[in-house]
């Protein structure tokens, strides 16, 4: 490594520190710990929401799954600004933001629970963050630590641990403030690499047009030409089995969608694009971010700014992704991507080593980095605040404050998260599916009384609760005994009855969220309309300034 | 765009109108909600536990 890159690594940690020394000076009560003063920048705001939301995985996964897959990913990204930015940010943040300041609500489970005058609801919703949350973490972290160790060519262990520590400092010391202030930067580092990465990758392939129309001759050239290939000759995970399994699972091409309601088309259409798509409205980690601004205004603003990022993150990453088979293809003797990177989360690390510079494969490190690092701090500020604040104040002794309770939540989190990241290194599927089952859970458990809580005056506490436990058990249900993929790399099934799926057929593709998410809005209906009324005070108290 | 299909290229040009969409809408509405009552949080610490108590 030169001269030049031990400069910029130490720049780039010093500018960490410095935010994070920012955001503690300006840290004077726990309003501001916990929801940065409520008086953010919008530009702060949108970014570390669009950070935040993007981690490494969403570059270097959903990456290579379109070098798998092809472009009909694009629909996720469609979902992710209409609906991730655009919903969430004109129909939910600003009556977020006012229910926040009208019951004092300093996260999102609170926010729940003050809205239904609920502990049991605050209570539950900080243990399943608590619970579910270290293990998306611990999978963006050993995510994160791998690109160190690979650049670095360092031990796992210990840059891990180095990583942990820097991360630690930052979130511990500047609580909210101090994460959106280094989301920002680490936002505005991903954005640039992105873009560079997009025009570079137009100017490898000959050009937009030229790139995009050799797509299909790529397809039949590498991969249908497997048509004839019988499956059971092929290694399971092996680049061919997998494309192969692409064309068994109804897709027809990298610049096609795959056959309608075909497994292929129901995962890409229900895990991927709703699954994601629709479970980031109920994140708590981006929830929370409505709290953080003063007025509408910022969220307007910030409509602009989040757009604009996340058709440059994954927008970028799916085309890029896809259009690697091109690139490989002509450059590397005729092969696709996946047959060159040898899988499909390799593709994208094997790309930006072989077919760009080494300059810009200097800058990419920073921007997964970046992406890791913004995503971890608001997972760790959002745990410790889950267990320190809706869970320990709320059950236990309430003569701390809340800032050092968060703080010991924080530090305590981290510490189950890196231990997490240390026993499961070798990436168990488990782990590599925790975004998946969070998304899902997040999405089915939070949603109905999410929106009821802000839009509905008539939905009660047993309302509220009711939809939140059978969301929980449906959910719950489906990820262990049905959902082709968690349900066999859970293997309770498999113990139980024998088998990975208690279904067959193409509804084992279906994701839990499709399944669970109507049957707890249903439930939250029948359940407010048929129980009384909650008192009008309370009412009046959430609805009125 | 190349040969997308209709699927796909529908999503291209859905993720392409959502962007314009938020471009259009956040600089439309940049600075239009001056009249909405900008909420008072600076009491925040000091209330927390008569507004906790009337909850």
């Amino acid at each position: 490594m030169g001269l030049l890159e031990n400069i910029i690594i130490i720049a780039y940690l010093a500018t960490l520190g410095y935010l994070g020394f920012v955001g503690y000076k300006q840290t004077k009560n726990s309003a501001d710990y916990l929801i940065a003063g409520g008086n953010t920048h919008p530009f702060v705001m949108a970014l570390s929401y669009g950070a935040t939301f993007i981690s490494t995985s969403a570059i270097v996964g959903f990456g290579g799954v379109a070098a798998w897959l092809g472009n009909s990913l694009l629909w996720l990204t469609f979902c992710n600004i209409f609906i991730g930015i655009f919903v969430a940010f004109v129909f939910l943040g600003n009556p977020t933001r006012k229910l926040g300041v009208r019951l004092n609500a300093h996260t999102f489970p609170e926010l729940l629970g003050k809205r239904f005058n609920s502990k049991f609801i605050q209570v539950f919703g900080g243990v399943l963050i608590a619970f579910f949350m270290p293990l998306y973490a611990a999978a963006v972290l050993i995510g994160g630590t791998q690109f160190l160790v690979v650049y670095f060519n360092t031990d796992y262990h210990m840059a891990l641990l180095v990583f942990s520590i820097i991360i630690t400092g930052y979130v511990l010391a500047g609580g909210l403030k101090g994460v959106m202030l280094t989301d920002a930067l680490q936002g505005v580092i991903m954005f640039v690499a992105m873009i560079f990465l997009l025009f570079m990758v137009f100017n490898a392939v000959g050009g937009v047009d030229a790139g995009f129309s050799k797509l299909s001759m790529v397809w039949d050239k590498t991969v249908a030409s497997l048509a004839s290939v019988d499956m059971k000759s092929l290694k399971p995970g092996s680049p061919d089995f997998m494309m192969k399994l692409s064309m068994k699972w109804g897709f027809q091409g990298w610049d096609k969608m795959p056959l309608f309601l075909s497994e292929g088309w129901l995962f890409v259409i229900t895990t991927i694009t709703m699954g994601v798509g629709v479970g980031v409205l109920a994140q708590p980690q981006l929830v929370v971010r409505f709290m953080t601004v003063k007025s509408k205004n910022e969220l307007n603003r910030a409509v602009l700014i989040g757009g604009v990022f996340i058709v440059a993150m994954t927008g970028i990453v799916f085309i890029v992704g896809s259009l690697t088979n091109v690139w490989y293809y002509e450059f590397n003797e005729g092969k696709n991507a996946l047959q060159s990177a040898g899988g499909v989360g390799k593709v994208i690390p094997h790309f930006i080593n072989v077919a760009m510079p080494k300059w810009f494969a200097f800058i990419f490190l920073f921007a997964l980095i970046s992406a890791a690092m913004s995503t971890l701090s608001s997972q760790f500020h959002t745990m410790g605040t889950a267990i320190g604040r809706d869970v320990f104040e709320q059950i236990g002794n309430k003569k701390y404050s809340s800032m050092a309770v968060t703080r010991v939540g924080i530090v305590l989190m981290i510490i189950v998260s890196v231990a997490l990241a240390y026993v499961f290194d070798k990436q168990p599927a488990i782990i590599a599916r925790s975004t998946a089952i969070f998304f899902a859970l997040c999405a089915s458990i939070f949603l109905p009384t999410y929106f009821g809580g802000l839009f509905w005056r008539r939905m009660t506490r047993k309302g509220a609760i009711a939809s939140m436990i059978v969301g929980t058990a449906v959910t719950t249900f489906w990820l262990l005994f049905v959902h082709f993929q968690e349900a066999k790399e859970l293997g309770i099934c498999k113990m139980l009855f024998g088998a990975n799926s208690l279904l067959s057929g193409k509804i084992i593709f279906v994701d839990a969220m499709i399944v669970a998410l109507p049957l707890s809005i249903l439930t939250a209906v029948i359940v407010s309309l048929i129980t009384k009324q909650e008192d009008e005070q309370l009412i009046k108290k959430c609805f009125e300034d | 765009m190349g040969s997308f299909d209709l699927g796909v290229g529908l999503a291209f040009w859905l993720m392409c109108g959502s962007v314009i969409l938020c471009i259009v809408y956040g600089a439309i509405n940049w600075n239009k909600d001056k009249e909405e009552k900008v909420l008072d949080t600076s009491s925040w610490d000091k209330d927390e536990d008569k507004i906790n108590e009337e909850l």
